[in-house]
């Protein structure tokens, strides 16, 4: 192995590392507001690239009937759950809004389905119909078991994902699809060859973990969700809902899955499972992190970028196998270096 | 107008055992009304139950509204606003965070943000950390923390539990003016403590509770003078009330 080979590979590892980094934020902060591991978040990762995929074939993408249906699912448990408490015209009011809204979504994105409009409106729909995902699980599988221990909310997210991948082929069938890239220019440092694509997924990455560092560290929301994982009790003393908070992380994640799936999209041609695999190694960061610790799952993850590449140039049969063999000593580090404390339940 | 906290026949169960039972209290508007007892009486239980933190049996009525069966958020929401006796205060997160969070049932009215100065100039300590994390805060500035993080919710019922437990007299004392001087902003005070000598000489109205019932109740002046609460209670003798 030469030294341009060598950068090659740290360019490409520093990519998918990048991505991986974004699945492992989604991750820490779902299991720290909620608990649940997010299981389904490589499908949401790939609904989101084959959502943007329909709209740039001039489709109109599975998405809006998977979105539809879940909405009007979502207000009926609403409305149900409201009247059960007595709340007559609230539980109308919180059917609408949960209903209301992913349909609205959906309807628009039906419109723009046929009509070729800029890339960055199709990315954005694709964004907002695969976020609305993020709530509506919530809503319907994980808020009536919201306080069930971590091992049952995890082996539900395990399901979820099951039935997300089973949607997925229902609704974009068993074809893969690849999205253009954002740009096929390239250009040299020296002997490397720098794409502008890499940079753009790096760039827009290091954007996004910036936004979402602002997001907690500024907004009231954020903070608020922020105080739902360090202390459920006191959050709700100052009245933070759970299930508020529940639903707003599963948005966001689900946002950030689905904006992976944009940035991988023009790099490898995704399938309805091709997620899951994806998803892994962002757990894999966010293990490397403790599930707890951002930037260590930032970091954790680049790493696990680093060393898949550089595996699949000397040993590519065992690269994934590589990969996921690092859990091992990464598990044993993490069991000295942490002291251990039941969790309070 | 009627009473702001109305309580009628409460019941707080775990499991089998009824750590609060058939309590009826009142709390009357701008008043502070303290609750004393022994350790493991049910006052901390009884809080939980009236912030919705733990289910019960029995009538809540705040502000005229039956509030038995709302969440936890909802009350706060409707301006009952809990202080827990484990403050639960968040330790990675600044003293100006708490206070914004404080105001979060609030997001949407106006004068946040004078509300904020006003709970800086109640608590100076405070303004001086503003930007220290909460872990870092002493036991005294932790209270007040917690203190401050509850007045940001514009509470008509403020529920403070043992506010000064584990702290050094001194600051027992400036806790307690505090808590005196936030009577004249019109705000009714629900007291628990175990320091009783402190809580009757701030209160207009106390009960005493034992083993999960109401014993005694009446005026703090009629109760400090009562024998078996001084007995009891004030440290001038041994043995619970009801045992004598």
């Amino acid at each position: 192995m030469d030294l341009s080979i060598a950068a090659l590979l740290a360019q490409d590892g520093i990519t998918n590392g990048a991505i991986y980094a974004l699945l492992a934020l989604a991750l820490v902060m779902v299991f720290a507001v909620t608990r649940v591991i997010l299981v389904p978040s490589g499908e949401l990762l790939t609904i989101g690239a084959l959502t943007l995929a329909a709209f740039d074939q001039g489709h109109v993408p599975g998405t809006v009937r998977l979105v539809a249906g879940a909405a009007v699912l979502a207000g009926v448990i609403e409305a149900v759950r409201r009247a059960r408490r007595g709340e007559g015209r609230r539980a109308l009011a919180g059917a609408a809004l949960w209903a209301g809204i992913p349909l609205a979504l959906a309807a628009l994105a039906a419109w723009m389905g046929p009509r070729k409009l800029p890339l960055a409106a199709e990315v954005a729909m694709a964004l907002a119909l695969t976020g609305a995902l993020g709530p509506l699980t919530w809503k319907i599988v994980f808020e009536p078991i919201a306080d069930a221990s971590v091992l049952v909310l995890l082996i539900v997210a395990v399901a979820v994902h099951f039935v997300l991948t089973g949607l997925a082929l229902y609704f974009f069938g068993a074809e893969g699809s690849r999205t253009p890239p954002f740009s096929s220019a390239s250009f040299d440092i020296g002997a490397l060859r720098v794409s502008v694509q890499s940079l753009l997924v790096l760039a827009t990455s290091a954007l996004a973990i910036a936004a979402l560092a602002l997001f907690f560290g500024r907004t009231l929301y954020g903070k608020a969700l922020h105080a739902t994982s360090v202390n459920r009790l006191g959050a709700r003393l100052c009245g933070i809902s759970p299930d508020f908070a529940g639903a707003l992380s599963f948005a966001l994640a689900a946002v950030l899955c689905a904006f992976c799936g944009v940035l991988i999209g023009p790099i490898t041609t995704l399938y309805y499972d091709s997620g899951f695999i994806i998803s892994l190694k962002g757990f894999v960061g966010a293990i490397i992190g403790g599930l707890a610790s951002y930037p260590l799952a930032a970091a954790g993850s680049l790493f696990v970028g680093l060393i898949e590449a550089f595996s699949s140039f000397w040993a590519s049969a065992y690269k994934e196998v590589i990969v996921f063999t690092l859990i091992i000593p990464v598990l044993l580090w993490r069991s000295l270096v942490t002291h251990h404390h039941e969790e309070d339940e | 107008m009627g009473p702001l906290l109305q309580v009628e026949d409460l019941s707080v169960a775990y499991g089998n055992v009824e750590a609060v039972r058939d309590v009826s209290l009142t709390a009357a508007r701008g008043r502070i009304v303290t609750v004393i007892g022994p350790n493991g009486a049910g006052k901390t239980t009884l809080l939980a139950a009236l912030m919705g933190v733990l289910p019960s049996r029995g009538g809540i009525r705040h502000d005229g509204v039956d509030v038995a069966r709302l969440a936890i958020e909802e009350r706060v929401a409707r301006g009952i606003v809990l202080v827990p006796e484990k403050r639960e205060l968040f330790a990675t997160m600044s003293v100006d965070d708490h206070l914004a969070l404080g105001a979060f049932a609030r997001r949407r009215e106006r004068g946040i943000d004078a509300l904020r100065a006003e709970v800086y100039r109640r608590f100076p300590r405070l303004l001086e950390r503003r930007r220290q994390l909460a872990g870092t805060l002493s036991g005294g500035e932790r209270q007040m923390l917690a203190l401050g993080r509850g007045l940001m919710a514009r509470p008509a019922l403020l529920m403070l539990d043992e506010p000064s437990l584990g702290l050094a007299p001194r600051v027992v004392r400036d806790i307690f003016t505090i808590i005196a001087a936030l009577r004249d902003t019109g705000v009714t005070i629900l007291l628990v403590e175990q320091n009783a000598r402190a809580a009757l000489a701030i209160a207009d109205y106390g009960y005493v509770l034992e083993t999960g019932r109401v014993v005694l109740e009446g005026d703090s002046a009629t109760l400090a003078a009562d024998a078996r609460v001084a007995a009891t209670y004030l440290g001038r003798g041994h043995g619970a009330m009801t045992a004598g």
